[in-house]
């Protein structure tokens, strides 16, 4: 069976992806996905050829004919997206789609086109496969793009007979986050020991019971205040989290990313040798 | 006048430099309120720490349908672009988180078999210290779209002089939803590859909106030539680099940023209200 391994932080900035490409060194017979579609950076420390490149398009927008237009005020005034400018002009950034100004305009001026909200990629890296994407400038749908990039990984990991997927996520808990983890086997939580990183690994923890997904926590650059730390580990052991290890801060985990590479690849030094523990025990939660 | 904080990538300092900037205006005598705009992880007042004296809930449309009254002829399913309501067995079934509440359903249906009812979505919060105005939303768990959350909180204090807005990272819809009525948009970089990346897009997202913007790097030092390279390669202006320093980590930590900022980087803050300034005057020259 397939299991489908995701990395959420709650707070951004916290290391997720540092560790799910170093995780991505660490595994054998995976596919890795990188479900931040809003801010991609997973394919810059795997050094990836991409093989396909293709367009997503789920959505429509709102094309206005001027020729057409009588300027009845119609759309202006059932739009409640603020997405029709005094002067009849559709303001494609703030367009959602929904059809409505094209359904009830008398002169049939306004028509609902495809529109591409991004594009997504399978690329070839030394650590195996990689699904990825890009999304389109103030695009909504990720949640659909994300839903698809898991879709192909998917298919990748059945293909090549693997039984992991690396889902590299996005902070926060709406959309693309919700896509990420539903149905997931395993939820990884990146924190780190400040009160925000707290704060936001309660309501990752809340989404993840939500969505009934089985999670750890860990906490990254654990030094930069320890007792912050070890409050989060207790909190995790009173309400029956498992808590899978912390990572001291280092900046070998930056000289990495210049060099565009996992830091576990770079050095082994303090933060590769607590991502390397870290690994381990993620590998014996999933098979668990 | 309306400032917004944003950055692409996470953790980058948003919320640091927006609670500075609000102090900054704050201390100069300016009517300021500090909006936080990511209500998917709420973390303005960890460090304003104000009592919240006001919430209130988000309701968003919902449409219902009157069983009795729909004849089942699909016109709401061939609408709705987001198939939040589907017919199933010859009736309309509502899917809540699909729905964005546009209205076409109730709109289309000749029988006027469907109606909107309130939706809660997470609330509002309100309070006020020090003379700062504070408004800040929290969506709730489980609830997929942020952006009427967002236009609820930017909703408050629309009369202050100064309006900061924390955003959430990224540059999808609940970034546009906070920034696109700014009069400047201030961009928090890290000098990384993932903080260039990531500012790319957001810079890209500014120019797409049509804001004046500008960057300052967080987290700054030996490499800051990473994200001075790619600025001056598109004319985005660098105000000011704000160093990597420990101590302002720590104190993040315990959450205080505010008062090691003010103490260290107050020359810096001066630098980024006075660009923010003459910047704003400029383009509404323009217009």
């Amino acid at each position: 069976m397939i299991k489908e391994l995701v990395i959420i932080s709650g707070k951004g900035g916290t290391g997720k992806t540092s560790i799910s490409g170093s995780f991505a060194a660490l595994s054998e017979n995976k596919v890795m996905a990188d479900c931040d579609v809003d801010a991609a950076d997973l394919h810059i420390i795997l050094d990836h050829t991409v093989l396909s490149d293709e367009s997503f398009s789920t959505s429509r927008k709102a094309v206005l004919t001027p020729e057409l237009c009588i300027e009845c005020g119609k759309c202006l005034e059932l739009c409640r997206f603020d997405a029709i400018t005094e002067n009849f002009r559709i303001k494609q950034l703030s367009c959602e789609g929904c059809g409505v100004c094209a359904a009830f305009c008398p002169a049939g001026a306004i028509k609902m086109v495809d529109h591409e909200s991004g594009r997504w990629f399978v690329s070839d890296t030394p650590k195996g496969p990689l699904v990825h994407a890009c999304l389109g400038m103030a695009e909504g749908n990720s949640g659909k793009l994300v839903a698809l990039l898991r879709k192909k990984a998917r298919e990748i990991a059945e293909e090549k007979g693997y039984e992991l997927i690396i889902v590299d996520g996005s902070p926060g808990t709406g959309c693309p986050v919700i896509a990420s983890v539903t149905g997931a086997s395993y939820l990884l939580i990146v924190t780190e020991p400040t009160v925000s990183g707290l704060h936001d690994l309660k309501r990752a923890l809340e989404l993840a019971a939500h969505f009934r997904v089985k999670s750890g926590v860990c906490v990254n650059r654990a030094d930069i205040n320890s007792e912050m730390a070890s409050e989060i580990e207790k909190y995790c052991k009173e309400t029956g989290i498992s808590f899978l290890g912390t990572i001291p801060y280092d900046k070998d985990v930056t000289s990495a990313q210049i060099e565009g590479k996992p830091v576990v690849d770079h050095s082994d030094g303090a933060a590769s040798q607590s991502i390397k523990v870290l690994w381990n025990k993620v590998l014996n939660e999933i098979s668990e | 006048m309306e400032i917004a904080v944003a950055s692409g990538k996470g953790g980058t300092g948003k919320t640091t430099i927006s609670l500075s900037l609000t102090t900054y205006y704050r201390d100069k005598g300016f009517k300021v309120a500090l909006l936080d705009c990511d209500v998917e992880e709420p973390n303005a007042n960890l460090f304003l720490n104000a009592e919240i004296s006001e919430k209130t809930d988000c309701k968003i449309p919902l449409p219902k349908v009157d069983n009795s009254l729909c004849t089942g002829c699909g016109k709401c399913d061939d609408l709705c672009e987001y198939s939040a309501i589907v017919l199933i067995k010859g009736k309309p079934l509502v899917l809540p988180e699909m729905c964005h509440s546009c209205g076409g359903c109730a709109l289309i249906c000749p029988e006027k078999a469907i109606t909107e009812v309130d939706r809660i979505i997470g609330i509002v919060e309100k309070s006020e210290k020090d003379g700062i105005k504070f408004a800040g939303g929290r969506l709730n768990i489980g609830e997929v779209l942020a952006p009427p959350l967002i236009d609820n909180v930017k909703g408050n204090y629309p009369d202050e002089e100064i309006r900061i807005l924390d955003s959430p990272p990224g540059t999808s819809c609940p970034v546009i939803e906070s920034v696109k009525n700014a009069d400047f948009l201030l961009l928090v970089a890290e000098p990384t590859p993932f903080g260039l990346n990531d500012l790319k897009l957001a810079a890209g997202m500014g120019d797409a909106l049509g804001l004046p913007s500008a960057v300052v790097i967080n987290k700054g030092g030996e490499n800051d030539h990473i994200i001075k390279e790619f600025c001056e390669s598109v004319g985005l202006p660098v105000i000011d680099s704000i160093p990597d320093n420990r101590a302002v980590a720590e104190k993040y930590s315990r959450g205080d940023c505010i008062s090691i900022i003010k103490e260290n980087y107050s020359d810096k803050l001066e630098k980024i209200a006075e660009y923010i300034s003459i910047k704003c005057r400029r383009s509404g020259q323009n217009d």
